[in-house]
């Protein structure tokens, strides 16, 4: 296949979705053949995917991280009881059933990953990301989690140890970054605006103050 | 040994770059959130159970070459298959030929939300006090299992310690084979990384092993 000008890029671009399509099909029979036989409600899919497109996502954990910022009382509540801290905001159930929150400091940067699968926590993050699920992440981040960073154009200092959380059971992990220094006149909403779902997960920064609009 | 892992990654070399992707984007093909959602309405009818679902994706022969969201779609449609709510024939060309069977729930619109607001927490009563305490020392076992097991390749035969009880859990190596919830004790467990992978340096790595996985070290 050429690939010399924009033409031969279109030409890439049907390529791939004739091999897709029948993906497409094969996807649509199962669903057909599940509805027909009554064991799915395909009502009940919509519903799933709103609730992953519009109500659970990262800035639930977002709002977590920034009252955690503001309240010395729900941090020690966070990181003693993360499932029942996180419920009193309004974030619970499928897989996030039994959380625990790291809090990263100058000295230890906590990073999450699965190596046996995808498990992340969605009602604080929503729905894992296509690396987090992916084998470069999973082989590389207990083994090379700086070379990790690199790729997400994160450099620590040197003398920050990374402890990294494999999720094998069905305890999910929430990093909660340091507050940014020159933050002291945001509001809690304001501050959530500054959390990204990536530094959550230990693989990210934090947008910068006065970044976001 | 006859089952294979193909998901057991963590630590295997020349794995390539990790490319990260915008917050916003959740799929990149429609057929994906049809995937999630079948998936997630299927595990919530009670046939089969979560651990039972990774089961039939580690396994798939393919696994390598996949997409994460057509590994999810190959495991459902083997798990249909496996548990007769539908043939093959069906399976693949979508049209009813048999009558359905009975599932235990039919996950409606109007209780998504309740269910996922609910979850399935695994935490479950034991009759029996754990066996470790944090700051002990365990050792991982060795021996690889011949059925699904959640104690990841690089981790085993290793030193750690107890970072933390987590309490009884449903034990996924038994869950996933049908056999009951058969609670056990589940604790974190830190290494230090040097002791993972020479080159590794400074910091640890952290896991969760029930208490079947470990026994005392000296």
């Amino acid at each position: 296949m050429e690939q010399t000008d924009g033409t031969a890029h279109s030409h890439d671009h049907d390529a791939d979705h004739s091999a897709l399509a029948p993906m497409e099909l094969r996807v649509r029979a199962l669903e057909s053949l599940l509805t027909a036989k009554g064991y799915i409600d395909p009502a009940a899919l919509d519903a799933l995917i709103d609730s992953y497109q519009t109500r659970i996502g990262p800035q639930n954990g977002a709002r977590v991280v920034a009252r955690c910022w503001v309240d010395p009382a729900y941090r020690d509540w966070l990181l003693s009881d993360a499932t029942a801290a996180i419920a009193a905001l309004g974030f619970s159930g499928r897989q996030g059933e039994h959380m625990v929150a790291v809090a990263n400091t100058p000295a230890l940067h906590n990073l999450v990953v699965c190596t046996l699968c995808s498990c992340y926590p969605w009602p604080v993050l929503g729905l894992p990301p296509t690396w987090y699920k992916s084998a470069p992440y999973r082989s590389r981040a207990v083994r090379d989690p700086r070379g990790v960073l690199v790729d997400f154009g994160v450099l620590l200092p040197a003398d920050t140890a990374i402890r990294v959380w494999d999720s094998t059971a069905e305890v999910r992990y929430l990093v909660i970054p340091m507050r940014p220094a020159g933050t002291d006149h945001l509001s809690e909403t304001d501050l959530a605006r500054l959390v990204t779902r990536d530094s959550m997960i230990g693989t990210g920064l934090l947008h910068a103050p006065g970044t976001v609009p | 040994m006859t089952y294979h892992s193909y998901a057991d990654l963590g630590g295997q070399e020349n794995a390539g770059a990790v490319v990260p992707e915008a917050e916003g984007d959740l799929f990149h093909h429609s057929w994906e959130p049809r995937v999630l959602a079948m998936t997630l309405a299927m595990g919530a009818s009670g046939v089969w159970n979560l651990d039972m679902s990774r089961s039939a994706r580690e396994t798939l022969p393919d696994y390598p070459r996949l997409s994460y969201y057509q590994i999810w779609f190959e495991a459902l449609r083997r798990l249909v298959l496996q548990t007769d709510l539908a043939s093959q024939q069906e399976i693949d060309d979508g049209v009813l030929r048999q009558p359905p069977v009975a599932v235990p729930r039919v996950l409606a619109a109007a209780r998504v939300a309740g269910v996922l607001a609910a979850g399935s927490p695994a935490a479950r009563p034991i009759d029996h006090p754990p066996l470790f305490a944090p700051g002990d020392t365990v050792r991982t076992r060795q021996q690889p299992r011949d059925h699904h097991t959640r104690l990841p390749g690089y981790a085993r035969g290793k030193i750690g310690t107890i970072e933390r009880i987590h309490g009884a859990h449903i034990f996924a190596d038994r869950h996933a084979q049908g056999l009951g919830e058969a609670p056990e004790w589940l604790y974190g467990v830190s290494f230090e990384g040097a002791a993972l992978w020479p080159e590794r340096g400074t910091g640890s790595v952290s896991i969760d092993a029930w208490e079947p996985y470990l026994e005392p070290a000296p």
